[in-house]
């Protein structure tokens, strides 16, 4: 089976600082990690690749420096890496985005094979949108299966699939077809240590390179800033609350002491509240 | 359609600037609307905090602000168009069908996308529940228009555009995105971010009734079965009327009992801030914060969190917020409203234990202090 899993390198959000005066963020220094998110997609696909036989591609759309992530899921025993890289990629919102990495696919597609099975993680952790996965699903006529929390069964030979998907309140049990789109759920699996092979591997691998022409799209006003209906009118820091904590002062007091003079403000402040928690604690 | 009302109001004299970037074909656009998510049976409320946020809009744009319910038929469906008027609604596209029973991806793609072609409206909401992402992301790239995800503030510009405010770069920033030359201009919200407005009963508006052309034999994706949530407590998290919640500043995995007894001296909801699941002490659903719930309770107790903004952006919306941190410059105390510089995991102990005298005069056993 050909599994292709559609990843991002993104900063590193946890090392991230806004500059004070200027309300930029200050992205030098700050490290890029594939993003959380796509890495339990990329461990269920080798898991598939695993247990069913194939390959795994990955694919990422970015700089050229995002050849480092291609690099690492190279190790994790990725098969291949694909690189879309252009400029006319540059300022993609999330339309943009699923066309470009739909149109790469389906050069994937016709060079190494049409893949089964189509992973990408359940959002990203800089843009936190969720609507790319889906969007790709949408462009290339793919079973849409998001949140999924575990792959119950697949079988290749009748093109079915069953997953246990996330919703509201549970679990949906889901049957469907391949090729499908699946969003994969944080949490389900454990990104395994990649073997010493995979590494000298992705270390050595030569990763396919793209521009827009060499992966077959065609029609550039779909991409980048011209392709995205979005724009971006305004960035601005949160206005900060005027005043500051009221402190309860906690010096040469017991603790049982300041326990009651904190309940005591907290029932000051919201009166209300206090029959309803006597309830609620009766 | 809706665009010939005869009684829509004429849109003010501002909105002509935009109008002239709008291709012709967009230009018929018009009203606002809501996405209704009706899951077995019940309303999701952040359909009812949309229609709120809604009326606002529609108000200010001088134009109609509509329920799009989709479901299959019986009394549940007919409960969410009476309760969509309830909230504000003027009109309600309604699309009934057996398929739409469970939610698949499929049959209500199609039936979002029918709706929005024959009908027009210049706006429209959704929330960011799952099914909420997973419909708006294809029905935007079915349309190929733009969709601004998880806005936490939504408000109609000078020239009649949808500003669509949201957090970006982990909460650290806002940005305001438009979509200035498509429609509908689409965004969806998180539960709890938006206040939940007055229901008021109210006589049912005009209902317009829309087919599905689509058969159940014409999709692919069945099914199989729904497990509930055995954690209940997990979902009414967002909705809690209290919230009691750790961070790292509790040192261990072992102190969260401290945070789960607190909770339930009071009646409380638990949860956390965003390391402790990064590190697994809990699980990712009872995360609080801009990438977990938004929570709105009457009353908030953050013990041993630093309040990073990402988790500020969740919170905010609490009557009352009350910080446990041993640093006094820790960022929460720049937004709670009640601090004491302590360590939670000594202090907590004593908070649980004078809560528990103090509420229990009320109770039925005085002497169980």
């Amino acid at each position: 089976m050909h599994i292709v899993v559609s990843i991002k390198q993104v900063p590193d959000s946890a090392q991230i600082r806004v500059h004070p005066v200027t309300n930029t963020i200050m992205r030098q220094g700050v490290p890029t990690i594939i993003n959380p998110y796509d890495l339990f997609a990329l461990e269920e696909a080798l898991r598939l690749r695993d247990a069913y036989g194939g390959e795994v591609t990955v694919l990422t759309m970015g700089p050229p420096m995002a050849e480092d992530c291609l690099r690492k899921a190279l190790g994790y025993g990725a098969d291949r890496a694909v690189l879309l890289t252009d400029r006319y990629f540059a300022g993609s919102d999330t339309l943009a985005t699923s066309f470009a990495l739909s149109q790469a696919i389906a050069k994937i597609g016709e060079t190494f094979g049409p893949p089964d099975v189509v992973f990408t993680g359940k959002q990203t952790i800089d843009g936190d949108t969720a609507q790319v996965g889906p969007g790709i699903a949408k462009r290339l006529d793919l079973f849409q299966l998001t949140y999924v929390a575990k792959i119950a069964s697949i079988d290749l030979a009748a093109r079915e699939i069953t997953v246990e998907r996330r919703c509201e309140g549970g679990t949906q049990k889901l049957k469907s077809r391949l090729p499908c789109l699946i969003t994969m759920l944080e949490g389900t699996n454990e990104m395994r240590r990649g073997s010493i092979e995979d590494a000298l591997c992705a270390a050595r691998s030569r990763i396919v390179k793209w521009s827009a022409a060499e992966a077959g799209i065609e029609d550039l006003t779909k991409c980048g800033l011209r392709g995205s209906p979005t724009v971006v009118k305004r960035v601005f820091a949160p206005t900060p609350r005027s005043e500051k904590a009221v402190q309860i002062d906690t010096a040469e007091k017991t603790l049982r002491d300041l326990a009651d003079e904190l309940i005591g403000a907290i029932f000051t402040r919201q009166p209300a509240l206090e029959p309803e928690l006597a309830f609620e604690a009766a | 359609m809706s665009s010939a009302n005869p009684d829509t109001p004429r849109p003010p004299a501002g909105r002509a600037g935009m109008k002239k970037e709008l291709p012709e074909r967009f230009r018929d656009y018009r009203h606002v609307w809501v996405f209704i998510e009706l899951e077995r049976g019940q309303v999701h409320p952040v359909s009812f905090e949309l229609l709120g946020e809604g009326r606002k809009l529609a108000d200010k744009l001088g134009v109609q602000l509509a329920g799009a319910v989709l479901g299959p038929p019986g009394e549940a469906t007919q409960n969410a168009v009476a309760e969509a008027f309830a909230y504000g609604a003027d009109l309600v596209y309604f699309v009934e069908a057996p398929l739409l029973a469970d939610y698949r991806n499929e049959p209500f793609t199609k039936a979002m996308t029918d709706l929005v072609d024959t009908y027009k409206p210049e706006i429209l909401l959704l929330g960011a529940t799952t099914l909420g992402r997973d419909l708006a992301g294809s029905v935007a790239t079915t349309l190929l228009t733009g969709l601004t995800a998880d806005c936490t503030e939504l408000d109609v510009d000078a020239d009649g555009s949808l500003a669509a405010t949201r957090p970006t770069f982990g909460g650290s920033l806002l940005c305001t995105i438009y979509t200035l030359n498509y429609r509908p201009q689409m965004a969806t919200v998180r539960p709890r971010v938006m206040p939940m407005p007055q229901r008021a009963d109210r006589a049912m508006g005009r209902v317009i009734a829309h087919e599905l052309s689509l058969a159940e034999d014409e999709i692919v994706t069945k099914v199989l079965g729904f497990l509930p949530d055995s954690q209940s407590g997990t979902a009414n998290l967002a909705y809690a009327d209290v919230v009691v919640a750790g961070g790292l500043g509790l040192g261990g995995a072992e102190n969260l009992q401290l945070v789960k007894s607190l909770a339930r001296a009071i009646g409380a909801e638990f949860g956390c801030s965003r390391p402790l699941v990064q590190k697994g002490w809990m699980p990712a659903d009872r995360q609080i914060g801009q990438t977990g719930k938004t929570i709105r309770p009457k009353l908030y107790i953050a013990a041993g969190i630093s309040g990073a903004i990402q988790h500020r952006v969740g919170v905010e919306g609490a009557d009352l917020i009350v910080a446990i941190n041993t640093d006094p410059n820790a960022p929460i105390f720049d937004f709670a409203h009640l601090g004491i510089v302590t360590d939670a995991v000594r202090f907590l102990p004593a908070l649980i234990e004078a809560f528990t005298r103090r509420l229990s005069p009320h109770s039925r056993d005085k002497l169980a202090s």
